[in-house]
């Protein structure tokens, strides 16, 4: 049996009344690559919220690598590894792109304790930054403040930061979304390239994206979770159809 | 060879010299300006060194932390206070007196970042004024360690070094100050571009981003608060030292206002800022004041509404802009 990195069980989570995941259950092993998708308003990025540990679930557990992270902060989170990027990019503005990558680094690596000395010199920083940087190719990117980058640059850069963290769950909130042709083919390569062994839950709406990256498929609508299993077989699945793929088959169609 | 080329990339200009250097010339430079321009009002001058490490503190947690405070002036008067006393206890060597305001500082930057720093936005406003009131009331009503409204005075420090007596003139306790002034901001520049000081500015960006990379943000903003309690209480040890009387302005809601209005005049989020911000608004102000006793607030106003508007980032950022400016006109010429 594989070994479970990230797993839920029997997660919900209600805002006043409205649940808006209910009673999620599944898990996610060592270099398993897995999309989870649903229409708008299916409650993803909530579960992404959960996983990181900004909310915390109204019932259920998480795991991660066996252990209950449940009632832990993100940043304990951050430190087992379980790392996510965001749907809008969120990044230090006042720093440059170099300063992003590196403080990611030199936090994984407790330097960010260092009170007195110049973060930047190191060099086993420098090489970890510059190869989180080149992956994704804004390394000429590196001086400039963050504010001066396009939206596509940050959402490598975005990226990067996740990469540099050294991720043994990698969480994807729609990685490749409102971001120009050019940079999300170096996205999806850099996913591609993500190395073997770390587990990938991945938000898409775009299908042929999910159905290139993804060996297994999550299907959310109204909070449940009405499929999981292999992506050849979710176009044939009734409710998915009907919650999700069927108004996008149909849309496609009247189009 | 790649690894060659890249260091050899990233090499120092040719005239390069270290930002600690420049900061100890610049400082030096800007005593010795001080000097030559007010040699008979040097206690001006002390004053407003005083004052700076008090906007360099406040600095510190609202420019680098993004941490909004009106009632920074508490740790400044607590910590004057407690020198007042430790030299009215018969402490007087100048050193030790700075040490204690730094270490009173410490512990009343600690006790407000712990409050302040639990919250955000307006309640954390507020909760900074409350702490501020509540110092200055305090202060008001322990009369018999703080001389209440009358102040508390009579403090002779000794001499630095066991040599150097202060003069009349206040020509040792000038020196002393920008030494002291020098060191601490030579410190600051270090701290302020650490591992430490660049998470801190990450925080002030995104506090979530920065919880999602694994930093612990409340621990570090009340650390901050702490280096920020020492600077201030520099500023208040340097205020007792050298005027020898400590009085309830100095831990006064005006005190702290004035200390952000200089920040935001030099531009937040940089020591630079805060230096020139300081000093344009103080000697500003004494010139104006001297000139128009009664209309110079209105002048100060005016003076901050243009800045406001033409230069939103503070005075550094025209700084800025004007070196670039020349820089690219020298790289012009051949």
């Amino acid at each position: 049996m594989s070994q479970s990195l990230l797993e839920l069980r029997n997660v919900s989570m209600s805002f006043g009344g409205m649940r808006v995941n209910d009673d999620i259950s599944f898990s996610i092993g060592k270099g398993e690559r897995v999309a989870l998708i649903g229409p708008n308003g299916a409650g993803k990025t909530t579960l992404v919220n959960v996983i990181s540990g900004d909310l915390t679930p109204s019932q259920g557990a998480v795991h991660l690598a066996g252990v209950d992270v449940t009632a832990l902060p993100i940043s304990d989170r951050v430190d087992a590894g379980l790392i996510r990027t965001f749907q809008i990019t969120r990044l230090f503005k006042s720093l440059t792109v170099a300063q992003n990558v590196a403080l990611a680094v030199m936090q994984r690596k407790g330097l960010t304790r260092n009170i007195f000395s110049s973060p930047m010199d190191r060099p086993d920083v420098r090489r970890e930054w510059e190869r989180a940087l080149g992956t994704l190719g804004i390394a000429h990117l590196a001086d400039r403040q963050v504010s001066q980058l396009a939206y596509g640059q940050q959402r490598l850069l975005d990226l990067a930061i996740g990469l540099a963290l050294e991720p043994k769950v990698l969480l994807l909130d729609e990685p490749a979304a409102g971001v120009p042709s050019e940079e999300s083919s170096k996205i999806i390569e850099a996913i591609d390239r993500l190395p073997s062994d770390i587990a990938v839950l991945m938000i898409e709406h775009d299908m042929d994206l999910v159905f290139r990256f993804a060996r297994r498929v999550l299907v959310l609508a109204n909070g449940k979770l009405i499929f999981q299993g292999d992506p050849a077989e979710v176009t044939h699945h009734q409710e998915v159809r009907r919650a999700y793929l069927g108004s996008y088959a149909d849309a496609r169609h009247a189009s | 060879m790649t690894d060659r080329a890249m260091v050899d990339g990233m090499s120092p200009p040719r005239f390069f010299v270290p930002l600690e250097l420049r900061a100890v010339a610049i400082t030096l430079a800007l005593g010795a300006l001080g000097y030559t321009l007010f040699p008979d009002d040097l206690a001006f001058l002390t004053r407003l060194i005083s004052i700076t490490l008090l906007v360099l503190s406040l600095d510190l947690v609202t420019g680098y932390c993004g941490v909004a405070t009106l009632g920074h002036a508490a740790i400044y008067g607590v910590s004057a206070y407690v020198v007042g006393n430790a030299c009215l206890a018969g402490h007087s060597d100048p050193l030790l007196l700075l040490l204690v305001g730094a270490v009173a500082g410490a512990v009343m930057g600690l006790v407000s970042g712990l409050l302040v720093t639990r919250f955000k936005g307006l309640p954390q406003l507020v909760l900074s004024i409350a702490v501020g009131q509540l110092i200055a009331a305090l202060a008001n009503k322990l009369s018999s360690l703080t001389g209440g409204s009358d102040g508390l005075s009579g403090i002779s420090p000794g001499r630095i070094f066991g040599v150097y007596a202060f003069d009349m003139y206040g020509r040792t306790g000038y020196v002393f100050s920008v030494a002291v002034l020098m060191v601490v901001f030579v410190v600051l520049l270090r701290i302020v571009h650490s591992p430490f000081g660049l998470l801190c500015q990450a925080i002030k960006d995104d506090s979530l981003r920065a919880r999602m990379i694994g930093a612990r943000v409340y621990p570090r903003l009340v650390l901050m608060y702490g280096v920020s309690g020492v600077v201030g209480g520099i500023g208040g040890a340097l205020n007792a030292i050298n005027t020898g009387v400590v009085g309830l302005d100095s831990v006064g809601f005006e005190r702290s206002a004035e200390a952000l209005v200089m920040l935001v005049l030099g531009g937040a989020g940089s020591l630079w800022g805060a230096l020139i911000g300081s000093i344009v608004f103080q000697v500003f102000e004494h010139y104006v004041s001297a000139a128009n006793p009664f209309h110079w607030m209105t002048m100060v106003g005016a003076l901050l509404i243009a800045v406001v508007l033409f230069a939103p980032k503070g005075l550094v950022s025209l700084g800025g802009l004007l070196a670039g400016r020349t820089a690219s006109v020298l790289r012009r010429r051949p």
